[in-house]
């Protein structure tokens, strides 16, 4: 069976034939499965959010094919429209695309324009709504009176309303505080759960990654630098760190400690796994 | 894409042009503009032809570019094109005769003249505004406005208020793609439908543009309150507007168009 997306040979130039005429993307190559976690990361500029736009084609392909279940999806208008409703696209800070009266219409907008009925909507709205902990009450609320942890939730659930096979996140928790931050992780992980979805996320915490991801993504200068497990990745902190990115703070932690002559592992990069080694080391008499 | 609309965009350059005072480019786009509308003949439109191609030349600004940024205005050109055409009305016969279409040689004529006249005119405020930063165009507008503050003409503000319109508009165009892009996302179509039915998709666009417009205005007053900003009383300028030997010849060059178109006239030619 095809993966649910391949990318092949993806390449895209802005502004062609102008003066300012730039590269974004070249020769970028990956798969992602049903139901598996994708994290993309990389330095600013590094071209993430130009290779995410082409997975629901927003953004047509200099030269390159993108796949979804094999077919490619500029092969007819109609698909590439029934594309965006099948590869969910959330953009950074998706709160300033809100207009609606009420969070409830808002959410309805992607299940609308798909063309279902009234009834389904109303379903998918609520199902939605309970992904990302909105209440009933907060619902009939202008999305504009909301907060802005609410607001980002009612755009997320937005784009979850129309159901789709593959949620892509552009930093979802950008400018939200801790809390926020793991309550959208925790909706995002329960809707990949319950669709058996496939998610891919751009972001800038190397925790988070460590923590959610199946596979990383690493970006630099347009061209996909590795792909890997978190473990594989995070190996190379020093490579990371060259191209500006780094590894989880709980790993430089625990590289410092090993540094310092603690028998402690050197692949720990959650928080959860940290916890463990160092309760390992203190039973161990310091020798874990 | 709206990105690709080049209209009051400005590229970087250290030439001759680029370096004039913008008071010096200001006061001459407008003798530019009086010697257009005094030019009658091919030769006086040669002159002001002439003078357009030397200082786009000095400044190393591609035809291309000044021919592109007239793309939106060709219906109106076409338009006016047409019109001079078929009602312009000559004294000799007629070249063409058809039905109650009669074009004369004058027609012909006047509708080249008017085509070439406001080629001339938007390639030449184009001119203005690839060569100037938009800073530096308000700093010498409000140099040059600034006797009106006599009369009590707000003309600090007015300034002010142009610089931070001119520039929103990239940031503002860039903000109206991002949503446009959202909304596609969730499936928005703006491609279909009759004119109702797509004035309607822009609400999608339109309610979160002005939201964000005003958020991004409400930020930048107080911006601006929190580093003292307190209208035109007493600020100084970074950049103090001083004329040089360049503007002189500038000057020179300006009179002498103006000056040649008004004895072309007067003889008739």
């Amino acid at each position: 069976m095809p993966p649910v997306i391949e990318v092949r040979e993806l390449t895209h130039s802005y502004s062609v034939g102008t003066p300012f005429e730039h590269v974004a993307i070249e020769h970028v190559n990956f798969t992602a499965e049903a139901g598996e976690f994708l994290a993309l990361i990389g330095h600013t500029g590094s071209g993430k959010s130009t290779l995410i736009q082409h997975l629901n084609g927003l953004l047509k392909p200099n030269s390159g094919t993108v796949l979804f279940h094999g077919e490619d999806i500029w092969k007819d208008k109609k698909f590439t429209r029934t594309i965006r409703s099948k590869v969910g696209l959330v953009f950074q800070y998706p709160e300033y695309q809100l207009f609606e009266e009420t969070a409830f219409r808002d959410i309805a907008f992607g299940p609308k324009n798909m063309g279902l009925s009234e009834a389904e909507i109303r379903q998918r709205v609520l199902r939605a709504a309970s992904f990302v902990g909105l209440t009933d009450r907060l619902l009939e609320k202008s999305p504009f009176d909301l907060s802005g942890g609410q607001k980002r939730r009612v755009a997320i659930a937005g784009v979850i309303a129309m159901e789709p096979e593959v949620l892509i996140l552009d930093e979802p928790t950008a400018g939200l505080d801790a809390k926020g931050r793991q309550e959208i992780l925790s909706n995002i992980r329960a809707y990949q759960k319950a669709q058996n979805a496939t998610i891919i996320m751009v972001s800038h915490s190397m925790e988070e990654v460590a923590e959610l991801a199946d596979r990383l993504i690493v970006m630099k200068n347009g061209r996909v630098d590795a792909i890997g497990t978190p473990s594989e990745i995070f190996r190379q902190a020093e490579h990371l760190r060259a191209i500006g990115l780094g590894a989880p703070q709980v790993t430089e932690v625990f590289r410092l400690l090993r540094e310092k002559g603690l028998e402690l592992p050197a692949d720990t990069y959650t928080l959860a796994y940290a916890v463990k080694a160092l309760c390992r080391f203190r039973e161990g008499g310091g020798h874990a | 894409m709206l990105k690709d609309i080049t209209l009051g965009q400005y590229f970087p350059g250290n030439t001759l042009v680029h370096r004039l005072d913008p008071r010096t480019k200001l006061i001459l786009v407008v003798v530019y503009i009086v010697a257009l509308f005094l030019a009658k003949s091919f030769l006086s439109y040669g002159l002001v032809l002439a003078f357009l191609v030397l200082a786009a030349s000095i400044s190393h600004i591609k035809p291309k570019a000044l021919l592109s940024g007239m793309k939106p205005l060709m219906i109106i050109i076409v338009f006016t094109g047409l019109l001079n055409i078929f009602y312009t009305t000559g004294d000799d016969a007629p070249i063409v005769n058809w039905w109650i279409i009669k074009i004369y040689k004058a027609g012909l004529i006047a509708a080249f003249f008017m085509i070439l006249r406001i080629m001339l005119l938007i390639s030449g405020t184009f001119l203005l505004t690839y060569t100037t930063s938009p800073i530096a165009l308000t700093d010498g507008l409000e140099a040059l406005m600034s006797p009106l503050k006599k009369i009590k003409v707000p003309v600090h503000e007015l300034a002010m208020m142009m610089c931070i319109a001119l520039r929103f508009i990239p940031t503002l165009i860039e903000e109206t793609d991002k949503i446009i892009s959202a909304q596609k996302a969730r499936g928005a179509d703006f491609e279909t439908g009759n004119l109702f039915r797509r004035a309607k998709a822009l609400v999608p666009i339109l309610v979160p543009l002005f939201v964000s417009a005003f958020r991004r205005a409400d930020e930048l007053a107080t911006a601006m309150e929190c580093r003292c900003y307190h209208g035109g009383e007493g600020r100084t300028k970074l950049k103090v507007l001083k004329y040089g030997k360049d503007d002189a010849i500038a000057f020179l060059a300006g009179i002498l168009l103006l000056a040649g178109v008004i004895v072309l006239r007067t003889f008739g030619l």
